[in-house]
């Protein structure tokens, strides 16, 4: 069976390390750590206790009647990630690494963070685990995300302003990069998607897969048989890997990506490098990015702050490239239509990057037809973004 | 020869450190560049590391980022920034190393970009995102078209990652004085001597050592221990301070540079 990724850290073509050369020894020393934990009974025992006593799994599979009627068309079933603590799935891979940055003896934390589900998570686990922990997070999502900057000061983190470059997640992640570069003897980095130099992209996979492998024995169990389609959205691309891969295998399941079209694709502000990037190098691995013919990097467009990012995990690069995974654009239009769909319908209010994932099933639920199954993630609540709805329905709150 | 190595060798010869300033490309305009290099070579310079500006400069302080930004604004690009070295190439024979982040030059094409860089009369390529374990494409193609492949070690490198970084650079190893990023600091990190020491048990190609290195009097320092020194940020800053008026900048930027070159070859 082809491992990925393989022993380099490349998914084909995709992913390896582009970092200066002081991380590289911090990157091989994470790699020897996690590998020696991956298969560590008392650690993994410690990650599964936190994950049902702290964050609250198994979440539930749950069947989205009303929705599916309205929709008129295949069953839809929704992964509640918005159920778990801190409302996102973001809390997974922040349980896994902050326990992983224990046993490597480091003491201080240090996160990017977009729509601030991620800083919100690292901050939880920062202080349920007693760590020194900044965010740095851009101005501009700082602007339209004032309710996770104050989450994160209330449980004690340091939300540090990035003002340079697009003042956004690109930017915080560049941030992030020169901490770690500077502090990298005591400091963990703890990254919040797939996304970055091996091995991180792998192991913010496999502690997020804990979706894919509860929603699959949940399905299993509900149905009696795998769905025909997996439905994520993609930013960076945590919450739809931990549901797609462990589908990878399930050949007659197909898996689609949603990503972010912004304003549209052809206005050129979006941020949907699987549909309209072309490959190139950023943060660190190898991936499909948003960037001009000279190799500057692009910034992005979406409504959504945890989407609005260039580029995407070098593993969704690869299975676009072998064709594993399909990938669809969203435009910000369509995603506060399928934000306003789920919150009437089922009385959900989803996170403005899983109201993509919501959209895309107008389309897909009636072309399937009723005798299909769609198995959807719903990576978080939507609370954060009401501010931002409000004003795009031109409420004033 | 690559004008790198014979200008190592010759420096070898007399017993001499190389000075080997920074200047990004582009910065404060593209039309100052060529001047801005041709001071730097007659405040004594031996070697220009020249920058190509990235939009996300991972390993670069604000002084570095805010140059980069400065030069974007007039659209330099790759491409562009080897158009100027080619009209340079005709002025001067100083020994060229662009410093470059890795995408610009595999949008390129490895291959394309190292015959470019040759045609223009580049030397040397620096890639500060790229570990010689992603480096296979450009070390396979560089050597065919005369162009070094300076390869950084830091702080942090195991001795045989040094010993790896030693085998793959050609024309200078590049020694990343700190663990952090470009900029200016107060004092010199006390890392550079034992990662040298341990780094010549590994290689006998010549060391030149960046990162923080600030004054004339870091600069004379470093030279005791080094094969070239090399200063980017503080004369940055220089140019920064001074880029609305195009004498006074080229005026600051010789005295700065001509101290740090007395630094540099004091004994």
């Amino acid at each position: 069976m082809e491992q990925l990724p393989d022993v380099t850290g490349h998914f084909g073509q995709f992913g390896g390390r582009y970092v200066p050369e002081t991380l590289m020894p911090a990157l091989l020393e994470l790699e020897e750590a996690y590998t020696s934990l991956k298969d560590n009974a008392e650690f993994q025992n410690e990650f599964q206790y936190y994950l049902s006593e702290y964050v609250g799994r198994p979440n539930p599979l749950y069947f989205a009647e009303r929705l599916t009627d309205h929709l008129n068309g295949a069953k839809i079933y929704l992964k509640r990630e918005d159920l778990n603590h801190t409302g996102a799935h973001k809390i997974n891979s922040a349980i896994g690494q902050i326990l992983l940055a224990r046993w490597m003896g480091k003491k201080r934390i240090i996160a990017e963070t977009g729509a601030g589900q991620h800083g919100v998570a690292t901050a939880t686990v920062a202080a349920k685990f007693d760590m020194e922990c900044e965010v740095y997070m851009g101005e501009e999502d700082i602007e339209r995300q004032s309710l996770n900057v104050f989450r994160m000061q209330l449980m004690g983190a340091k939300v540090i302003p990035v003002n340079s470059g697009s003042r956004t997640l690109k930017d915080a992640i560049n941030a992030c990069f020169r901490d770690w570069v500077t502090n990298v003897r005591t400091t963990y980095m703890l990254l919040g998607s797939v996304v970055g130099a091996h091995p991180y992209p792998m192991i913010v996979r496999d502690f997020q897969s804990v979706i894919g492998t509860e929603a699959r024995t949940q399905i299993l169990e509900q149905t009696g048989d795998l769905p025909d389609c997996v439905v994520a959205c993609v930013g960076g691309g945590s919450n739809s890997l931990g549901m797609f891969y462990p589908f990878f295998h399930d050949e007659s399941v197909e898996l689609i990506g949603v990503e972010a079209a912004g304003e549209s694709i052809i206005s050129g502000r979006h941020a949907a490098p699987l549909t309209a990037g072309s490959v190139g190098v950023f943060h660190g691995a190898k991936c499909y990015l948003l960037q001009e013919n000279d190799g500057q990097i692009t910034p992005a467009h979406s409504i959504s702050a945890g989407l609005d990012y260039p580029g995407v995990g070098p593993e969704h690069s690869y299975y676009r490239e072998i064709g594993r995974a399909e990938y669809v654009p969203i435009t910000d239009q369509q995603a506060v239509e399928g934000f306003q769909l789920l919150s009437e319908t089922e009385g959900i209010i989803p996170a403005l990057e899983s109201a993509h994932a919501i959209a895309y099933l107008r389309e897909l639920a009636p072309k399937l037809g009723k005798d299909k199954t769609i198995l959807v993630c719903l990576s978080g609540r939507g609370d954060k973004d009401v501010n931002t709805i409000a004003k795009e329905l031109g409420i004033s709150l | 020869m690559n004008r790198i190595d014979k200008t190592f060798k010759e420096l070898r010869q007399s017993e001499t450190c190389a000075f080997m300033p920074y200047l990004c490309a582009g910065d404060p305009s593209p039309e100052l560049t060529p001047d801005l290099l041709l001071t730097l070579e007659d405040s004594g310079a031996d070697l220009i590391e020249l920058g190509v500006p990235f939009s996300d400069p991972i390993a670069d302080g604000p002084t570095v980022q805010r140059a980069s930004e400065r030069a974007l604004t007039h659209n330099i690009s790759l491409e562009r920034i080897l158009d100027m070295v080619y009209s340079i190439r005709q002025k001067t024979e100083i020994p060229i190393a662009l410093m470059s982040y890795y995408n610009p030059i595999f949008s390129m094409g490895e291959s394309s970009f190292c015959k470019a860089a040759q045609e223009a009369g580049v030397d040397g390529v620096i890639v500060p995102d790229l570990p010689p374990e992603e480096g296979g494409p450009l070390l396979e193609v560089a050597p065919k078209y005369n162009i070094c492949t300076i390869f950084l070690v830091a702080p942090t490198s195991s001795s045989n990652r040094m010993e790896l970084i030693g085998s793959v650079s050609t024309g200078f190893i590049y020694c990343v004085s700190l663990t952090g990023v470009t900029g200016v600091r107060a004092t010199l990190s006390d890392e550079i001597t034992p990662m040298i020491t341990e780094l010549r048990e590994h290689t006998d190609k010549p060391v030149g050592v960046g990162f923080g290195v600030s004054t004339p009097e870091h600069a004379r320092q470093v030279s005791k221990i080094a094969d070239g020194v090399i200063v980017g940020s503080a004369i940055v800053n220089v140019v920064e301070d001074n880029m609305h008026n195009k004498e006074q900048l080229l005026k600051s930027v010789k005295q700065f540079a001509s101290e740090l070159s007395e630094g540099v070859k004091s004994d």
